[in-house]
């Protein structure tokens, strides 16, 4: 704690007037533990690991959520949000979430999944359950690359973005287009409320919190399945400074992932994308 | 002078030195200390604290949620 307290003019406050109980605006979700999050510094997961842990919080679930955790630096998520959480096999969270919400229709599941485990060898997966429109959210971080594995191509890497495996950029030629998965999920008719948000500064962040409360609700509603991706920076596997891997995504991912809603319907009606 | 007074609490051994808050803050409140905590990264603090109106940004965009926030009407 660092109050830095120096003399100051009387008509300012003392700093120590200020920190009372009464006037707290701001302060850590009663859901997140103590554990330090084992995310490098700047990490997008831990912004969305907040948001996760205050909406459920705020709107009383804790006793009837399931977390699915992916394969991906998310792995641990179950260390950080005290919710119930099932491990699942890489890519498969969507079909672990099929049968959690199945077996407990009363349940709130939700998925957490990057853009390697979902994008990739998920993509079965992830569009049969989108398709049958479970009774599901699903939390898709897209930062562009393979963050855990020592950052490598995947399937949403931006044309010419250098990756330990496309050490030149990647090419179109040899590994193909930048997959916009979200669009995809879009087009079926499973799927009641489809978004694309971002945590890079305070403005994009509380928008976000408020696209998942509105997913969060749709799934209570038994909507159908809810997808909200996240675009994000992984500032390690970019080889960025955390200010620096913001200013990036804002420049380049944010262009080619533009924010906002994709559909906003219920189970059964077709985009109009 | 502003109408509202903030002030910020930073857990300085849950701080991974991101300074995301540092450049979230409106208001050039916060900055990186020159000393490291127990992890060895530079933690964030505030170094001006007569202009925070705490408007929560740092808190918000904190990954590690190690910002506390208070807020009171100037007397």
């Amino acid at each position: 704690m660092e109050l830095n307290v120096v003399t100051k003019p009387e008509e300012i406050m003392d700093i120590k007037e200020i920190i009372k109980p009464e006037n707290l605006v701001y302060q850590k979700s009663e859901l997140l533990n103590d554990d330090i999050m084992h995310y490098c510094p700047g990490c997008s997961h831990g912004v969305v690991h907040k948001i996760l842990a205050e909406l459920i919080d705020e709107m009383g679930l804790q006793e009837k959520t399931v977390g699915i955790a992916p394969v991906g630096c998310a792995v641990f998520a179950y260390n950080y949000i005290d919710i119930d959480w099932q491990e699942a096999a890489h890519g498969r969270a969507p079909a672990v979430a099929t049968g959690v919400a199945r077996v407990n229709p009363d349940n709130f599941v939700f998925t957490y999944q990057g853009d390697g485990d979902l994008a990739s060898i998920g993509a079965a997966e992830i569009m049969h359950a989108c398709n049958r429109g479970e009774n599901i959210l699903v939390i898709f971080i897209n930062n562009g690359i393979y963050g855990m594995t020592g950052g490598q191509m995947a399937p949403t890497t931006l044309e010419g973005m250098v990756t330990a495996t496309t050490p030149n950029g990647r090419n179109v030629d040899l590994n193909g287009y930048p997959m916009k998965i979200t669009n995809l999920i879009a087009q079926l008719p499973g799927t009641s409320y489809v978004t694309r948000q971002a945590v890079h500064t305070a403005a994009t962040a509380r928008k976000c919190k408020r696209s998942l409360k509105k997913a969060i609700q749709n799934v209570l509603d038994k909507k159908g399945t809810s997808f909200v991706e996240v675009v994000s920076t992984c500032n390690s596997g970019w080889k960025m400074s955390p200010v620096e891997a913001n200013k990036w995504m804002d420049e380049n991912m944010i262009p080619y992932y533009p924010l906002g809603d994709l559909k906003d319907s219920v189970k059964g009606e077709h985009s109009e994308n | 002078m502003a109408k509202v007074q903030g002030a910020v609490v930073v857990d300085k051994e849950g701080c991974k030195g991101c300074s995301l808050c540092v450049e979230a803050c409106p208001h050039d409140v916060l900055a990186l200390h020159k000393e490291v905590n127990s992890k060895g990264y530079h933690y964030s603090y505030m170094s001006n604290p007569d202009a925070c109106i705490g408007c929560a940004n740092c808190g918000v965009v904190c990954p590690d949620t190690c910002i506390t926030i208070y807020r009171a009407k100037a007397s």
